[in-house]
């Protein structure tokens, strides 16, 4: 690990987020599920985007999932980013979709491959989510 | 309620893209684009009393349409601002008919102009895609359609041959288009393939380049359109829809609400596909035209790189797209990239296609995006004959 700035762009929290984000600092991951329709719900909010109802509830995930589609970046429009490098849509077991980074070679990764969560402590107080094949 | 009939376009401005801005701002480039569309249309400044517009890219503010409206002396009876990205153009255009209906003004004037130049401040709203998003790298469209694409050929078997065969049909017809910026040169599909990869699956070629530059065009009322100079342009049917901001929420990435949009268009209109003389389908990549033909119902779904292998979509070609060139040939200046979509086919329906004129344009199809597929509108535009 360099000493050099952290210099990709962070999260920065909103109190709806914060229990997610603070989730993957302690590396579990943690969705929104609708208790009216059982939907999971990603990114957080502070109601159902399926019914609308107020009664979301935290709740732990597996953490494994589905790589939904994918692309390897070979032209970062950001420099702090090193190509290539895999960025993904990854279908977890609980339903819902989130983008994220594929620890893998390009020649790896394919559309459906499983894959499960691992926590990258990118700075000493965030944590992102990525994922790796199972 | 319908807008069939109600309003028509009479008039157009259009810049030709350039890549080097220098210190002019957008309200100079749009000011152009203004004078150019109302001369045009045969009309005088004091005849336009609706104004539509957006906030470039290159100049984020706030109360828009009231600075545009005054820097270019306008006093609109009804302005805004239509702020569906790619998809504004044609957003605009039936907001124009809709308000032209409803009795508020009889002459609309829609407008953008853009630089390819950073702001010198951005705005920054909550924003999901930069909490959730720009952390793992996805940052600008180009990682968002290269994912469309490559879930696309799983699920269908697209190859990126199909996606290269569009790029190379609309470069045929830029050929044509002295106002495209990428004129000079026809391009194979080899070309396309051969550039460097860039977002896998897609190819520099598959993308369009940024640009400066600007358009814009007036809707009318009946009254006023019987007068135009030249024939008139009639908005047949709309159709507008979104189910998502960001792909990754939603439904699917390989379908689109073009299918809704394209839908409510051609119920509005009355007629059918094989009816339409030409598409102008929008193009920030080749994957946004092939998903766009099949959810606008020109083929079967998935079925769109069979398609483009099959027909041309050259000016003279049996299923005309993009005759101008689409973006990727003609440039994608900022935010007013959509504009010429609807510039393109309003030309061609007055009969003023030149070189690229397709023979006997009666009725033409318009789909403009914003965002990653998230905001559709589609237009059917006639020339009665």
């Amino acid at each position: 690990m360099s000493a050099t700035e952290y210099a990709k762009p962070l999260p920065k929290p909103s109190p709806m987020s914060e229990p997610f984000w603070e989730a993957a600092r302690r590396h579990e991951l943690w969705l929104q599920r609708c208790a009216d329709c059982g939907q999971f719900v990603f990114y957080p909010r502070p109601q159902c985007p399926n019914c609308w109802s107020a009664k979301l509830e935290w709740k732990q995930a597996s953490g494994r999932g589905r790589i939904y589609s994918y692309t390897v970046v070979r032209r970062a429009t950001h420099r702090a980013f090193t190509e290539p490098y895999v960025l993904a849509i990854v279908e977890l077991e609980e339903g819902a979709r989130m983008t994220t980074n594929i620890e893998a070679t390009p020649e790896q990764v394919r559309v459906g491959m499983p894959v499960s969560v691992f926590f990258d402590d990118v700075t000493p107080d965030r944590t992102l989510v990525k994922f790796k094949p199972a | 309620m319908s807008l069939k009939g109600k309003a028509a376009a009479i008039g157009i401005g259009e810049l030709k893209p350039f890549k080097t801005p220098g210190r002019e701002i957008a309200l100079e480039l749009m000011a152009r684009v203004a004078a150019e569309a109302v001369a045009d249309a045969g009309l005088e400044k004091g005849d336009i009393d609706g104004f539509f517009t957006c906030v470039p890219f290159s100049d984020p503010g706030w109360l828009y349409p009231a600075s545009a409206a005054e820097f270019l002396g306008l006093h609109p009876r009804m302005l805004n601002i239509v702020d569906t990205g790619g998809a504004a153009p044609a957003g605009m255009f039936w907001r124009a008919a809709a308000a032209i209906d409803a009795g508020l003004c009889n002459a609309v004037l829609c407008v953008i102009a853009d630089l390819n130049r950073e702001p010198e401040h951005r705005l920054s709203p909550f924003s999901v895609q930069r909490e959730f998003e720009a952390p793992y790298g996805n940052i600008g469209p180009n990682c968002s359609y290269a994912m469309i694409a490559q879930r696309h050929m799983f699920e269908y078997g697209t190859r990126p041959e199909h996606l290269a065969k569009i790029a190379v049909d609309q470069r045929t017809n830029a050929l044509k288009n002295p106002l495209a910026l990428f004129n000079d040169r026809p391009l194979t599909i080899e070309d396309v393939l051969s550039s460097r990869l860039i977002v896998d699956p897609l190819h520099l070629y598959d993308i369009v380049s940024p640009c400066a530059g600007g358009a814009a065009f007036v809707v009318a009322s009946r009254d006023i359109a019987r007068r135009a100079k030249h024939p008139p342009v009639w908005l047949l049917g709309a159709g507008e829809h979104c189910h998502h901001s960001s792909i990754t929420y939603a439904p699917s990435i390989t379908s689109s609400p073009v299918q809704a949009a394209a839908q409510t268009a051609f119920g509005q209109a009355g007629v059918t596909h094989q009816e339409i003389d030409f598409v102008s389908l929008y193009d920030c990549y080749t994957i946004t035209v092939l998903v766009s033909i099949e959810d606008a119902g020109f083929c079967k779904k998935g079925q769109g790189g069979p398609f483009v292998m099959e027909h041309s979509l050259t000016y003279e070609g049996d299923f005309p797209c993009n005759t101008h060139g689409g973006q990727l040939s003609f440039g994608q200046p900022g935010l007013a990239g959509g504009m010429s979509h609807v510039t393109e086919a309003i030309r061609q329906l007055m009969g003023r296609g030149g070189e690229r004129q397709v023979k006997d344009a009666a009725l033409g199809f318009v789909n403009c995006n914003g965002g990653v597929m998230s905001e559709q509108t589609s237009l059917i535009l006639e020339r009665k004959s």
